[in-house]
């Protein structure tokens, strides 16, 4: 069982906000969900382990890419050439 | 050619697209001229992006997928973005922020999800082929729902650059069209190399469908004939296997034991990778502005809060906890031995049959509104998630209907014998059309 507590500090975690009006809601539809993932802990066999597979990587060389402007158009506040965004402290 | 344009102004009274566009420019090549929708989490250049989110109202990509690129190179003429689920998370399409999408076939239903606008603009006339993508059942569920094919092709045919990330591991672009030839046409197009994307594999595809089954295997798994099936759409899909079998293929009572834990695999999965991939949206560099006089958190907070769709912030939500301190190890990791096991299971079947088959959904399409509990709407994907799970390619072909409303079987193949499903559904069409 999650409690609205737990709920609300998931919501804080991920960032995605939670009002009183939805937090009922919410905690009763993840304890039916979380119920029904409890199954899971029925399961029996080993972790997948990569068979061949090898890691797909290129030198650390500069190449042709998107311009300045082009990456700077969808930001909403932008300032001489940067993306301005919240203050973190 | 170069520059040619068509005028696509299409009468969109089942809110199939989210954008169209009005002069549509194409080029020479194999699909010179042609129609094609695509559906709105796959980046195209200039053309506004939305993934059916109003976190990304406006986004304008300045870039195109490779599958996009190679369309425009093969002369297709890209005429709009088609409706979603918000980020691909549904099985409807009533989870797109400007409106559901409705069933051509009878407009009270859902046309299915997440790619509902995809399927109804094929469905519904308005263009001949359309790009999907498919996480657990995204382009065979709508295919089924509204009486068209969808392709899910093995994971790495079909490069990701240029989609918009939901849940990586189990993920592809697919072709969906209103015959076979046409989604084996497409998927000429669209399959190949990409170095762009890590998880692609060279093999393109070159093939022409041939509708030869003689001496064809196919394995029928009980699981998909059994509970929370409804026996109408059961009997629609044997008849069809039947007429399989007046073909030369034979057919093999078979068994997927692992399935009874793949939908909790798949939804734990799906959902923590959703927590990662959806972090990138902040408001900061696309999207709704944040306030950049609020700190960090709180102007973060405020935009996902209002931005994003309720389905979205619950996948979010549960994905975080699944992957929180101290429960890793109950969900995450043993979702992956699941997901282990659907492999294994499919890959002992795979040496005993050529192809399985069963229905692509349990259910005809929903009325629209009908399914409101999430984990209700999460069980009706039982019979697609298996395949993501272990990437092998399936595809779903119209089979008759149950109360007027489309069936769809499902034809799932080895891992890169995309062609060998595309020849079974072919084959079968041949036959009742």
């Amino acid at each position: 069982m999650v409690t609205e507590h737990e709920v609300t500090h998931i919501a804080e975690l991920a960032d995605v906000g939670i009002n009183t009006a939805e937090l009922g809601t919410f905690t009763h539809q993840f304890n039916a969900i979380l119920e029904y993932f409890d199954m899971l802990d029925q399961v029996r066999g080993e972790q997948a382990f990569t068979r061949d597979l090898c890691n797909v990587l290129r030198e650390d060389v500069v190449e042709p890419s998107l311009s300045q402007e082009d990456v700077l158009r969808n930001a909403a506040h932008t300032e001489d050439g940067f993306i301005k965004a919240p203050r973190v402290m | 050619m170069e520059g040619h344009e068509i005028c696509y102004e299409p009468d969109d009274r089942y809110n199939a697209f989210l954008t169209t566009c009005k002069k549509a420019t194409y080029g020479p090549g194999k699909l010179t001229g042609v129609a094609v929708a695509i559906k709105d989490n796959i980046s195209t250049r200039g053309i506004e992006t939305t993934c059916a989110s109003k976190i990304l109202k406006g986004y304008i990509p300045p870039y195109d997928a490779h599958v996009v690129e190679l369309l425009r190179q093969s002369g297709a003429a890209i005429v709009g973005k088609t409706n979603m689920d918000e980020f691909g998370m549904g099985t409807t399409t009533e989870n797109s922020a400007f409106g559901p999408t409705l069933n051509p076939c009878d407009t009270a239903r859902v046309p299915g999800g997440s790619s509902g606008g995809s399927a109804a603009a094929i469905a519904g006339g308005m263009v001949r082929m359309a790009l999907g993508t498919d996480t657990g059942g995204s382009i065979r569920c709508p295919a089924a729902f509204c009486g068209i094919v969808g392709l899910k092709p093995t994971y790495g045919r079909v490069s990701r650059y240029g989609l918009i990330a939901y849940a990586n591991s189990l993920e592809q672009i697919g072709p969906m069209g209103r015959s076979v030839t046409d989604v084996s046409t497409l998927m000429g197009v669209i399959a190949g190399y990409d170095r762009r994307d890590s998880t692609s594999y060279n093999k393109p595809y070159t093939h022409t469908p041939c509708a030869d089954v003689k001496g064809l295997k196919v394995g029928i798994p009980g699981e998909y004939f059994g509970t929370g099936v409804d026996p109408k759409v059961a009997t629609v899909v044997n008849t069809a296997i039947g007429r399989l079998e007046e073909l030369g293929a034979t057919t093999v009572p078979c068994s997927i034991p692992s399935m009874e834990y793949a939908l909790a695999a798949y939804y734990v999965t799906c959902t923590c990778e959703a927590s990662s991939n959806l972090a990138r949206f902040d408001g900061v560099r696309y999207g709704p502005a944040a306030d950049s006089k609020k700190s960090w958190h709180d102007a973060y907070r405020e935009v996902r809060r209002a931005a994003f769709g309720t389905e979205v912030r619950r996948r979010i939500m549960l994905g975080t906890f699944a992957l929180s301190s101290g429960y890793y190890g109950k969900y995450y990791a043993k979702a992956q031995v699941a997901r282990e096991n659907v492999k294994k299971d499919f890959a002992r079947l795979f040496s005993e049959v050529d192809v399985i088959a069963g229905p692509t959904m349990p259910t005809v399409a929903f009325k629209l509104g009908e399914k409101s509990d999430p984990l209700s709407m999460y069980l009706s994907d039982i019979l697609t998630v298996p395949v993501n799970l272990a990437g092998i390619p399936a595809i779903s072909v119209p089979c008759g209907k149950v109360e007027g409303m489309p069936v769809g079987l499902q034809i799932m193949g080895r891992p890169f014998e995309d062609e060998r499903v595309i020849d079974v559904a072919y084959a079968y069409e041949q036959v009742v059309t």
